[in-house]
């Protein structure tokens, strides 16, 4: 385990998680997520081979609902909370898949 | 030698054929008319909404790695894959990652040379998963905003990969056609192209073989937006020449470079690099907290295995065996869809000669079809009727020829009410088409026709060695006993004139 | 009469003996809130009207003899992380601002099936992430018995609006201690079920593996009236348990018998403040003169408990946050570049700082090549902890153990130290990596008049057992009879 986070890689994560940071803030971070990496790296002192993950806090399986059709909400609700829309659609800035 | 060979692998995402969406309730419908109308809390990932399982994709999906001779997962669970994307709500898409329910399975093929055995292609894995919603981009190049629409958000997706087994274009298209085919066949998708129900990407590279014997990897193009088989065709082609002419001038091989995406321009007919997706490789995959896994026995497997239909390439194998159909003719019958095979064996049966109804379905049937544009499971004559008509030939009850009368006036009544099995006999009848027997009518009727003057001279010929000389005199036995078997009249005459 | 500070238990009683209206119930209890709120800070959204509406629906259908639900005209505050149509629901963010839900959440169904008045939206920790209540985007909430110090989180409105009498009964959520830590902090009975015992459809998740809604109370009685109105199996999640739901009020009266008590004393040690470790030490010798035993259990793997749920829940927490872009609802950046930049800046602007950090944990521990190292490691490990559990409830009958290590804390003391607030959770998050029910009863004060917790802990599905120990104890103990003296 990495006990400490670069600056450069909490910028990257910073992308990867779609968050804008301010200078102070990556400083911050990058001070705060080391000290907490290298808490939780307390973990490696446990031998965990042969030990199944635990996912979930009740292990229920095979969870299904039938296939049938339930009633869709209204267009307006569905757009009610959107930032932009033109009533039929939601409208982002435009996306640019090639070239 | 060829300069190289071609290397592909396919993934074909297929959306499945439920009622319902995967996680929720609604309308699993094509419907971009109306865009934004088949939503609700799960599908447009509204805080606080939670996916429930839908049990029919689930077992769709299982019916089809069984088909695609798949392993299929005793334990599975569903895992997030996570990108940022405006037609995925929830920015990570429910999927399965490193426990998919099915693997290690294949699909046989036909080679490239017909005559050679079938080609078997490896699947990797069929796993679950569901579909994005869809973006429309502004392409006014004013740079407007894109819209999304989210109705398909949610849509069961089965994505199915393959090994990178195929070693030509026209490989991968037949290997997406016998996919399309079982697919329908055991009726879990309608792959239809254009509503975007079955998808296709291609992995694409070379390899060169060099002077010395050596094959050398190029590096490996995926390649998207292909919309029709056709289309994979030519981009696979396409990308071949292009990669070749690449490596002739970079001399880059596999490991050289990363994996690049490109897309297919079916107007210009060429592939155009597309913008790498983000740090496609880091989707930071997690079991999915919300939904359990799925678990299933042996028996229950067992289960749904029985309950399969016959898949087309154990039809197409039957069809030979039972019916004496050539590999060709079988094929023809099984590409049509399971509807026409059903209908061709439905005539084959009644009709008690299946060489003979495999002529009549793939030339006369396919190309009435055809001409009248008939749709998928409607055919100009019923099967029952047809059998009932080549039952008739086949026990020499009537010519061939009569057969074709038969046939052109059925279809000219065009009416289902009166075309029956009781009418090909009526036809039959009225027309005294019946092959007469009779050798006592037959007799009198070619002395009759032998004792004419005019025929001296056929049968002189005859004698004289040649032997078609005597056509003549069958055609005017034949015209005074309509019924008359040709061949038959042939060997009386030939047996009088010795 | 006096309305304010009685129990819902009591309040149900005398509008059924007709002493009282609903409305008058409400309208009481908004005094309260009008009084008291400038000073703590309790609510995000109060909804007076529609709760008068509420409570004269209910006083007209008693009047007409129609059948009431089992907390007719009772005022019920809900933490704003729980969808409610017709009131916000904002999860203590700015990135919600204006988020209005479409649906109501499973719990919203029960309590108006059962003729609760929905009063208002309570302040909270920013999508429940905290320890204090200081990461709303809005407002810190003030404990009501010191203005001074913080309620706890990420309930702490909740807690703060039952302490301050405001509400008899309200709603929490605990991820990692988020109903328990505040109840003790303010004075109160708080209950994290076991979880799949409440419905988690309309809870914004946090951390979907962990999260569980309960109740918070005056006293036991109240928070087995409440738990019984919101517990029981729904299709919509597929985390809930299939399993009826037995009446907790019904045998609440009646005591344990023969009822052991296990307590992990090895973890006492560090941090542990003495008036907390006399408090604790206190309420199990009364257990024990009410004839229960007390043994010593070990949880061996329960000091890394602190270490798997901050890799654990951070990593839930980064994906369950990933929809906040601004895209189809909530906070939309007003100047970018392009789309990814309006992602970024559009989050970037609608979290608060301990989102933010969460968010980079998790992102980080989940990313390529570090996934099996963090998150799986933790996953692992939450298991072993799981086995604890499991192994120390074949010998006991419920777990006794401090909520958090000492009482409420300062407003701002930990405001640049995650990690020590953090390491304050340690009582408590093991119970939500369990899986296992756990709460939290008011057992005495500190020299200061804070009040302290003490945790009972028990078996999946026991919520009944942990009623009724816990009701024992406070049949003897007179601490909820204890309220803060507030203008």
């Amino acid at each position: 385990m990495t006990e400490h986070i670069t600056r450069d890689e909490v910028l990257k994560v910073a992308h990867l998680a779609r968050l804008k940071l301010m200078p102070e803030e990556v400083d911050q971070f990058t001070a705060q997520l080391s000290n907490v990496l290298e808490y939780v790296s307390r973990l490696d002192e446990l031998d965990t081979e042969n030990v199944e993950p635990m996912a979930h806090a009740v292990e229920l399986s095979n969870v299904f609902r039938e296939d049938e059709i339930s009633p869709s909400i209204p267009i307006a609700a569905a757009l009610l909370n959107s930032p932009k829309t033109d009533g039929r659609y939601f409208l982002v800035p435009q996306i640019f898949d090639a070239e | 030698m060829a300069e190289y060979t071609i290397v592909v692998g396919l993934e074909v995402h297929v959306q499945l054929q439920t009622a319902s969406k995967l996680f929720c309730g609604c309308a699993n419908r094509f419907n971009p008319e109306h865009p934004n109308t088949q939503t609700c809390p799960v599908c447009l990932g509204l805080p606080g909404s939670l996916p429930v399982m839908n049990r029919k994709a689930y077992e769709l999906s299982v019916k089809t790695a069984l088909a695609l001779n798949c392993n299929i997962a005793r334990f599975t669970k569903w895992d997030r894959k996570q990108y940022y994307y405006p037609d995925l709500p929830k920015n990570y898409q429910i999927s399965q990652y490193d426990l998919p329910f099915s693997y290690d399975g294949w699909l046989d093929i036909a080679a490239d040379d017909a005559d050679a055995p079938l080609r078997r292609i490896g699947i990797i894995r069929a796993h679950l998963e569901e579909d994005a919603g869809k973006n429309i981009h502004d392409e006014s190049g004013r740079g407007n905003d894109s819209q999304v629409d989210l109705n398909r958000t949610g849509t069961p997706l089965l994505e199915i990969v393959s090994q990178p087994d195929l070693r030509s274009a026209s490989e991968a298209r037949r290997y997406l056609e016998e996919l399309r085919l079982l697919l329908t066949y055991i009726d879990v998708s309608d792959c239809n192209m254009q509503e975007g129900s079955l998808r296709c990407d291609a992995n694409v590279n070379l390899h060169v073989h060099s002077l010395d014997g050596k094959h050398i990897p190029t590096p490996i193009t995926e390649v998207k937006n292909m919309n029709s088989f056709r289309n994979v065709e030519l981009a696979i082609e396409f990308e071949a020449k292009r990669q070749y002419e690449e490596y002739q001038r970079t001399q880059q091989k596999l490991g050289d470079v990363p994996k690049t995406t490109r897309g297919w321009d079916a107007n210009r007919e060429l592939t155009y690099p597309l913008r790498s997706k983000e740090e496609a490789a880091d989707y930071r995959y997690l079991p999915d907290p919300d939904l359990a896994p799925v678990t299933v026995t042996d028996e229950q497997v067992a289960q749904i295995k029985t309950g399969l239909c016959e898949f087309p390439a154990d039809r197409r194998q039957r069809f030979q065996d039972a019916y004496y159909l050539s590999p060709y003719d079988a094929s023809v019958i099984i590409s049509q869809g399971l509807s026409f095979a059903d209908y061709f064996e439905a005539v084959a049966k009644i009709a008690g000669d299946g060489k003979m109804a495999a002529n009549w379905v793939t030339q006369d049937i396919l190309r009435e079809i055809k001409e009248r544009q008939l749709t998928e499971g409607t055919y100009p004559v019923p099967a029952d009727v047809l059998g009932t008509l080549l039952s008739q030939i086949h026990a020499n009850m009537i010519t061939t020829k009569s057969g074709r009368d038969v046939f052109q006036i059925l279809l000219d009544e065009q009416n289902e009410a009166t075309v029956t099995a009781d009418r090909v006999m009526q036809i039959i009848e009225e027309n005294g088409l019946k092959v007469v027997n009779d050798t006592g009518q037959l007799t009198a009727a070619i002395d009759e026709v032998l004792e004419r003057s005019g025929s001296q001279q056929a049968i002189d010929a005859f004698r004289g060695g040649k032997e078609n000389a005597i056509g003549p005199l069958i055609g005017q036995v034949m015209k005074n006993v309509k019924g008359a078997d040709p061949k038959q009249v042939r060997e009386m005459i030939v047996e009088k004139l010795k | 009469m006096s309305i304010v500070g009685l129990s819902a238990v009591d309040l149900l009683e005398t509008m059924r003996s007709g002493d009282i209206s609903a409305v008058d119930v409400t309208t009481a209890h908004l005094d309260v809130i009008a009084k008291r709120e400038p000073e703590v800070h309790a609510f995000l959204h109060i909804d007076s009207d529609g709760a008068l509406a509420q409570a004269e629906v209910v006083d007209r259908k008693r009047k007409a003899g129609g059948t009431l639900g089992s907390l007719a005209g009772i005022p019920v505050a809900i933490k704003d992380v729980i969808c409610t149509v017709g009131q916000p629901t904002t999860c203590g963010s700015k990135m919600l601002e204006n988020y209005r839900s479409p649906f109501d959440a499973y719990v919203i169904e029960r309590l108006r099936a059962a003729d609760a008045v929905l009063i208002g939206k309570t302040n909270l920790d920013e999508f429940a992430m905290g320890s204090s209540t200081e990461n709303s985007a809005y407002q810190p909430t003030c404990n009501p018995w010191d203005l001074s110090k913080t309620p706890g989180g990420s309930s702490g409105g909740s807690a703060a609006a039952v302490a301050a009498e405001m509400v008899p009964l309200s709603l929490g959520t605990d991820t990692g201690g988020s109903i328990r830590q505040p109840a003790g902090f303010c004075g109160i009975v708080g209950m994290k079920p076991t979880y799949g015992r409440v419905s988690r459809y309309g809870l914004v998740a946090f951390a979907s593996s962990l999260d569980q809604i309960g109740p918070m109370a005056h006293d036991t009685r109240d928070a087995a009236l409440l738990l019984e109105a919101i517990a029981g199996h729904d299709r919509r999640d597929t985390t809930s348990i299939p399993q009826p739901v037995p009446s907790y009020s019904a045998n609440l009266e009646e005591p344990l018998k023969d009822l052991k008590i296990g307590v992990p004393f090895q973890h006492f040690g560090e941090g542990l403040d003495s008036e907390v470790s006399d408090a604790v030490n206190a309420s199990l010798d009364a257990y024990q003169q009410l004839g229960a035993t007390v043994v010593e259990i070990s949880l061996p793997y329960l000091s890394y408990s602190v270490a798997a749920y901050y890799l654990i829940a951070p990593s839930e927490a980064s994906s369950n946050l990933a929809r906040y872009d601004g895209v189809h609802y909530g906070h939309r950046a007003k100047d970018f570049d392009d789309l990814i930049d309006m992602y970024a800046a559009s989050r970037g602007e609608g979290f608060g700082s301990e989102v933010k950090r969460r968010i980079m944990l998790g992102t980080y521990a989940l990313s390529a090549g570090y996934y099996d190292a963090y998150y799986l490691k933790a996953l692992k490990v939450r298991r072993l902890i799981r086995n604890d559990f499991d192994k120390a409830f074949e010998e006991v009958d419920i777990i006794a153990s401090p909520v958090s290590p000492t009482p409420a804390f300062n407003l701002g003391e930990f405001a640049n130290d995650p990690l020590a607030m953090y390491l304050a959770d340690i009582f408590t998050l093991s119970g939500n990596l369990a899986g296992i029910p756990g709460m939290s009863i008011p057992a005495g004060f500190s020299s200061k008049g804070l009040p302290i917790g003490l945790q009972l802990q028990g078996p999946p599905l026991s919520e009944d057992k942990l009623l009724r120990g816990a009701r024992m104890y406070e049949r003897e103990s007179d601490w909820k009879q204890k309220r803060p003296l507030l203008s």
